[in-house]
């Protein structure tokens, strides 16, 4: 079973409309399709607007590949599961979610390996095409790195100091970084 | 070590997957968790969990609404620690637990690539920790860099 999935908040017509119209042309009867909130519905591949979160993990548990959009609870709970997963992220453009986001997210995690990319319709049917090749990378350790969880735990248990003072106004200086294009993710390999 | 109370806050999808992959830090304490979605109950075993509304910012009664369930939270369970990963049900709890005296833990949620999220900006100026998940966001005042949810 091939599982799509668009989160509960905003539908996503563009990309259930995708795998719907690449499973009629290709004969597929084993796509079900998690769309949220809309009024547009899927012909060729069944489909519900929301599930709940033991249904969700079922469905993630029993599907072959997951494709979803690149929101981190679809693409973490792939990784989780050891299901290889395909995304296709919203656009701020077409009001699909507030910016693009979702288009950095992709492009990161597909240069990590964690995840195939369809950009667009066009790709989308090409990647669907190719979707029986396409391998999980194992399955993620369910919680955070080491690193994280020490930071947590020291903080928790008072033994670290705060990272920054409250309300300094020396803070003011440093204003929200711009966007630098692709240029992070060559030093953004190491995230743990 | 004392053990200490950890209200943990985060909205729906993949703020709460983040939220979840933190649990180890909390082993030895008493955690209670606050999102959006009843459906969630099932994860967090026998631990005390609350419901809250899914308000954005942009819808003003929402938001007050949400802000007075949070408050109601925070006076029953008297947290030490308040943690969130996002997002305006986390910013809320934050500034709302300066009151009782919790210290706060703001973790900007992975998606966030190329810029901190609206919320993770603007609760830079009240929370004690202050963390991103992506080195290239870290700045000398903060936010820090201390490892991610992977």
């Amino acid at each position: 079973m091939i599982f799509v999935t668009v989160g509960a908040q905003m539908p996503f017509d563009r990309l259930v409309r995708g795998v719907d119209e690449w499973a009629l042309r290709q004969g597929r009867s084993d796509a079900f399709a998690q769309i949220g909130p809309t009024d547009w519905h899927p012909r060729h591949i069944a489909w519900t607007k929301f599930l709940d979160q033991s249904e969700f993990r079922e469905k993630v548990r029993s599907a072959t590949a997951i494709v979803a959009h690149a929101g981190m609870g679809s693409i973490i709970t792939a990784r989780e599961m050891g299901k290889p997963i395909l995304v296709m992220p919203r656009r701020g453009d077409l009001q699909e979610t507030r910016n693009d986001h979702q288009v950095a997210t992709a492009r990161i995690f597909r240069e990590f390996g964690w995840v195939a990319v369809a950009l667009d319709e066009r790709e989308l049917d090409a990647r669907l095409d190719e979707l029986s090749t396409l391998t999980a990378s194992g399955a993620l350790a369910p919680q955070a790195s080491d690193r994280l969880i020490s930071a947590l735990r020291g903080f928790i248990d008072g033994a670290r100091a705060t990272t920054h003072t409250p309300n300094d106004p020396l803070r003011k200086k440093f204003s929200r970084p711009k966007s630098d294009g692709n240029s992070y993710i060559s030093r953004a390999r190491n995230i743990r | 070590m004392e053990p200490k109370k950890i209200l943990a806050i985060a909205s729906g999808g993949g703020h709460w997957v983040q939220l979840m992959r933190l649990r180890p830090a909390f082993a030895g304490h008493r955690a209670s968790f606050v999102t959006v979605n009843p459906t969630y109950r099932g994860d967090v075993g026998s631990s005390p969990f609350y419901v809250v509304s899914d308000a954005t910012r942009w819808n003003k009664i929402g938001l007050a609404r949400l802000a007075l369930q949070l408050a109601w939270i925070l006076l029953r369970e008297r947290p030490h620690v308040v943690v969130s990963t996002g997002a305006a049900p986390g910013f809320i709890g934050i500034l709302l637990a300066k009151s009782i005296g919790a210290r706060t833990v703001w973790i900007d949620s992975i998606a966030n690539v190329e810029r901190l999220s609206l919320s993770g900006e603007r609760v830079g100026r009240f929370v004690d920790l202050w963390l991103t998940q992506w080195p290239h966001l870290a700045r000398p005042m903060g936010p820090a860099f201390e490892g991610s949810v992977l």
